[in-house]
């Protein structure tokens, strides 16, 4: 809960290294999961994260503070910081893994926590945003984990988010089945972002202009191990078998209804009886 | 006085000629062919008994009352607009009148078709994907079309040495996606790729979008099966990196657009694959910062550029109107009056980001650009890309497109545009850029890397002002400043005429001898390219010929 109403908020932005959005999925040689030999690039959901963070700030300057882009992640993984700041984050945090972890949504969350407990220090932050779900495995989880391991609110499958007059709670619209369902979520809370359809984005991802990237080349990433934040991300999961779904096989023309009705009885297919 | 006399019984021959040749008009009138006299002209096929190949030959026919009699054809009759669909060019301006048209299925058929060709004395034209932006491939008259498109098989691949050999009617979007998955690509890029032939881009020479990174194809062109105009097969088809044994006969073939032989397999040096790639644009604020940009981009990035090519505000300001979903890609430089895209490819990311992070650092402290922008992933590749890509189909739906390709000294390319433009407008033609007027918009675009911009000029119509206005104008225009008429587009029909202002009296004499040599029947796409002698004089477009040839 937060104690007097008029302060200033700080934003943190998870966001994940994919395969890019664009690459077509193989298995790789040894059958062990999907060929990374490929281009990666920021989950875009996280992109619409990103995005949704700086509009925030550009719509409410005098409420949002800082906007922290942080990712777990190997190595390369601070290109995808490099775009968040170029993309107008402030600072950004890359938490370190090896490049053979392939860390989990609990995992993550729990490392998200033990990340915002150590930043109560400096300054809270106030909003986590991130994307609904990862390309890559599509778990959709993390967010949620997140909330109720912290106990804050969450708003999942965002595609409005507004904060309040008073800074003390968000009032977020929900992609929901049978519509859209609006929520008001007290502060702090997180949120994860989704696409909506593809006529009507939640935003349209700024691209990243080559002053702001200069810029992002001075914006300072701080460097933690995941033993600074004394969490294990040791995989809970097993996976068992690894294979491509089965090919397309063509289809075939016939000629008139009797050939359609033969080949259906061929393949097994009997009427229905009445 | 005798010579007068014998020159007009050949006018009135020739009037004869013309008049069997075409039935009614079959062309919008502002473009008006000259009826040459050649040795021999197109007829219509004739009803003849069984042709003297002896492979079965398959014809598709189309309506009317000819009939191929004591053949093994597989005939079908189709639609009217299907005929049409091969009868006309890509851009529309082109309309031939043929009523057949041949799919072989192989060399073999191919020959035995030009043979029987030759001996009847049917003019042909060979024809590819039909893609081509100068009226090169589809017929003038009714010479029959000789469509390529059956054969597309690859032949032969060499992983190591990434040597394809292939049929010359695969598509070029189909060979790339074949070399692909070995970690090739094909050396040839351009916005035609998912209809145009490999065949046919070797038939003109087709440069494209990368040549600044892998040459032209008479470099990698490295063999070529045709069939001669005698219906003889032209066995070139080496997979040799180097051959210096004799005269290089498969040079004659690049980019002799259907004149000298029909292209039937190639066989070229395909380049690997690289991973990383980047693309960013630059808003720049005059056609010099292009020109520093491009010095400064060639010292930074050195191998591991594969593409520069600019475009100017209309023509930015056009691709932003048709684009289905226009996106804000600048933040400040949106306006500005000239852009660069610059692309590399490399086998090493971080290698290669490093490179153009320092490219960018410079142009950005140096003021060289004013704004730019660096695609982070797949998605904004493609749609960086497409600020250049699409200008030529935003055009072609802003208004009816007169296209010029021209090379010329690189300080002095975007001269062409700015004369133009006031040259249309002394002529009350052009008002400015999206003012009413005949002509709409003129933008210049292209492969700056190559000293190759694409004038286009949008009229409401293929107005017979506008083209008077414009040609033979634009031709002299670079002609006075030793540029090339054609840079890579060739000379097809729309520019035959105008070879004159390209070649020399003796360099056109040799090409005609060769042409003589190798077609003296003239049977392969006559009324293009590089036309034989005996050129009227009384027409109004001859008179210009005419009259070049006589100013040299």
């Amino acid at each position: 809960m937060r104690p007097s109403p008029v302060s200033l908020l700080r934003i943190l932005v998870p966001v994940k290294r994919c395969v890019d959005y664009a690459i077509k999925i193989r298995v790789n040689p040894s059958g062990t999961g999907i060929d990374t030999n490929v281009k990666h690039s920021m989950n875009p959901f996280d992109e619409i994260a990103v995005e949704e963070a700086v509009r925030l700030r550009e719509r409410r300057k005098d409420v949002v503070t800082n906007i922290t882009a942080i990712t777990i992640g190997p190595t390369k993984s601070t290109e995808t910081l490099r775009t968040a700041l170029a993309m107008g984050a402030d600072s950004a945090i890359h938490v370190e893994i090896p490049d053979s972890l392939s860390p989990e949504p609990l995992g993550i969350a729990k490392a998200l926590k033990a990340l915002i407990e150590r930043e109560k220090q400096k300054e809270q932050v106030d909003l986590v945003i991130m994307g609904k779900q990862a390309i890559d495995d599509d778990a959709g989880q993390t967010g949620q984990m997140l909330a109720g391991l912290l106990d804050w609110p969450q708003a999942t499958y965002a595609s409005k988010v507004v904060i309040s007059e008073d800074q003390n709670s968000v009032n977020v619209t929900r992609e929901v089945d049978g519509g859209a369902e609006e929520i008001k979520c007290r502060l702090p809370t997180v949120v994860t972002t989704d696409l909506r359809t593809i006529h009507s984005r939640l935003n349209e991802p700024r691209y990243a202009s080559l002053p702001n990237i200069m810029k992002a080349k001075k914006k300072p990433i701080e460097k933690l191990s995941i033993e600074d934040l004394g969490v294990d991300l040791t995989p809970r999961l097993e996976i068992l078998k690894f294979q491509e779904p089965p090919k397309r096989v063509g289809g075939g023309k016939v000629a008139n209804v009797d050939e359609l009705v033969a080949k259906l009885k061929e393949a097994g297919i009997t009427a229905v009886s009445n | 006085m005798p010579f007068r006399v014998l020159a007009m019984q050949r006018i009135g021959r020739r009037q004869k000629l013309f008049n069997i040749c075409i039935a009614e008009p079959t062309v919008p009138s502002f473009w008006r062919i000259p009826a040459r006299s050649y040795a021999q002209p197109a007829r219509p096929m004739k009803n003849e008994g069984s042709s003297k190949a002896s492979e079965p030959i398959r014809v598709r026919k189309f309506g009317g009352s000819d009939n191929l009699a004591g053949h093994n054809l597989e005939t079908q009759t189709v639609s009217q607009d299907e005929l049409l669909s091969y009868n006309t060019d890509w851009m529309g301006k082109y309309q031939g009148k043929s009523k057949v048209v041949i799919k072989p299925k192989s060399t073999e058929e191919v020959s035995a078709i030009v043979k029987y060709c030759a001996d009847k004395n049917i003019a042909i034209v060979p024809q590819g994907g039909n893609t081509g932006l100068v009226g090169g491939g589809v017929p003038v008259f009714d010479e029959i079309i000789l469509n390529l498109g059956n054969m597309n098989k690859i032949r032969n691949f060499d992983p190591v040495s990434g040597i394809v050999t292939c049929d010359a009617g695969i598509v070029l979007q189909v060979l790339d996606n074949y070399l692909a998955e070995s970690g090739y690509t094909v050396p040839l890029d351009l916005g035609a790729k998912g209809s145009c032939q490999i065949g046919g881009n070797i038939a003109t020479n087709a440069g494209g979008l990368r040549v600044i990174r892998y040459g032209s194809l008479r470099g990698t062109v490295l063999g070529i099966e045709a069939v001669l105009a005698d219906g003889r097969i032209l066995n070139c088809l080496k997979t040799l990196r180097k051959d210096n044994t004799g005269l290089d006969l498969k040079q004659l073939f690049i980019g002799s657009e259907g004149s000298l032989g029909i292209i039937t397999g190639v066989s070229i040096l395909a380049a690997p694959r690289l991973a990383a790639k980047n693309v960013a644009v630059f808003a720049l604020n005059s056609y010099q910062a292009i020109e520093q940009t491009f010095v400064k981009t060639r010292r930074h990035l050195g191998e591991i550029l594969s593409a520069f090519e600019f475009f100017d505000q209309a023509g930015h300001r056009i691709q932003q109107a048709h684009a289905t979903n226009p996106k804000k890609i600048f933040e400040t430089g949106g306006d500005s009056p000239f852009f660069a895209l610059v692309e590399t490819t490399g086998s090493n990311k971080d290698h290669d980001d490093e490179k153009l992070a320092s490219l960018l650092e410079d142009l950005l402290e140096s003021k060289t650009i004013v704004d730019g922008v660096l695609a982070q992933d797949a998605t904004q590749f493609a749609s960086i890309w497409e600020l250049r890509e699409l200008i030529t189909e935003a055009a072609g739906k802003t208004g009816k497109v007169f296209k010029y390709d021209v090379s010329l000294p690189t300080s002095a390319m975007y001269e062409v545009v700015d004369a133009t433009r006031s040259h249309l407008n002394s002529l009350g033609l052009y008002k400015g850029e999206g003012k009413d007027g005949v002509v709409k918009s003129v933008i210049g675009f292209g492969h700056f890397g190559d000293g190759n911009i694409h004038l286009n000029v949008i009229a409401d119509s293929y107005a017979p002002e506008v083209q008077s206005a414009l040609e033979p104008w634009v031709y002299r225009f670079v002609s006075k400043r030793h540029g090339s008429i054609s840079a890579e587009h060739g000379l097809g029909l729309q520019k035959t005429g105008y070879i004159f202002l390209a070649q020399d009296i003796s360099n056109v004499g040799i090409m005609r001898r060769i042409k003589h040599n190798l077609d003296p029947g003239n049977i392969l796409n006559p009324y293009k390219f590089v036309q034989p002698k005996k050129m009227p004089h009384a027409r109004t477009k001859d008179k210009i010929a005419h009259s070049i040839e006589e100013e040299k």
